[in-house]
């Protein structure tokens, strides 16, 4: 049977992948606004980007997005876990408009609808999917709780 | 009306073959990093056997993972390139909204995974949802 359920630990890695990818690539974007622009015959300004608060924070969000997105395909399928990333879009559109108080036009509040309906049809069903041949090898929730009891 | 997002030189087929080239490199690499991490197994259950030096040899030592770094990286470059040429309110969007599209179909068809009518119509809600929230 496949596993409809997530662990808590589960629901945790899917919420750092949406919100570090979008978050680093912001960070990313506003530090390299504030270098200015990088021309060929000063490639040391690109290193020296990598160091500022910005890029470097930005940097260390997306090894993080990385690490957490490497974790989810180890359990579920790529075809749960991108929605799951793009869920992020959302979370950063919905920062802007409550925290920011940025205007949000009917175009993205009709996107933020489509994608939160769209992770909710994935949301609703298990991880990961049975393959033919039994190939499916990965259990999450019995894994871990077998670990536990061990 | 998509012409406004091209620059004076580059041909629409140019675009979309800019575009396509994105979107293929990019799948190619979601496809291959999957298939690596299905390969490796939960990476959870191997952290609480061998701590997390035995999680990082598990992953770096898979040849698949790095086929798929490889591509994800081809990508990116092709993503750079595309937006040399490209509006980034036209390439950012249409990029990442295909390629939601492109994994389902490489999905089901590489990594065997059951894309069931639930999953292919959250695959074209969230396509359409990214293209109007990057757009």
């Amino acid at each position: 049977m496949p596993q409809h359920r997530l662990s808590p630990h589960q629901w945790l890695i899917l919420t750092v992948v949406a919100l570090c990818a979008p978050l680093g690539d912001t960070c990313l974007s506003r530090g390299m606004t504030h270098v200015g622009a990088i021309t060929l015959h000063d490639p040391g300004a690109l290193v020296r980007a990598v160091f500022t608060p910005w890029v470097g924070g930005g940097i260390a969000l997306l090894i993080c997005f990385f690490a957490s997105y490497l974790t989810a395909l180890s359990w579920a399928d790529l075809t749960f876990v991108l929605p799951a990333t793009a869920f992020g879009n959302v979370i950063v559109a919905l920062l802007a408009k409550f925290w920011l108080h940025e205007a949000i036009s009917w175009q993205r509040w009709a996107g933020i609808a489509l994608i939160t309906v769209g992770v909710g049809f994935v949301a609703q069903g298990p991880p990961r999917t049975e393959r033919p041949g039994g190939a499916n090898t990965a259990q999450p929730v019995e894994a871990a709780e077998e670990e536990h009891a061990r | 009306m998509t012409m406004l997002f091209i620059a004076p030189g580059t041909g629409a087929w140019a675009a979309a073959g800019m575009i396509a080239t994105t979107v293929i490199l990019s799948t190619t690499g979601e496809v291959l990093t999957a298939a690596a991490m299905q390969k490796i197994g939960d990476l959870d259950v191997i952290r609480e056997r061998s701590g997390m030096k035995g999680a990082i040899k598990a992953v770096v030592t898979c040849p698949l993972f790095f086929a798929g770094v490889l591509f994800l990286a081809l990508a990116f470059f092709s993503l750079l390139f595309a937006l040399n040429h490209l509006d980034l309110s036209l390439v950012a969007p249409a990029a990442a909204s295909l390629t939601l599209v492109t994994n389902a179909v490489a999905g089901k068809i590489f990594l065997k995974e059951n894309v069931d009518r639930r999953r292919w119509a959250a695959a074209v809600f969230v396509c359409v949802g990214v293209y109007l929230l990057a757009h």
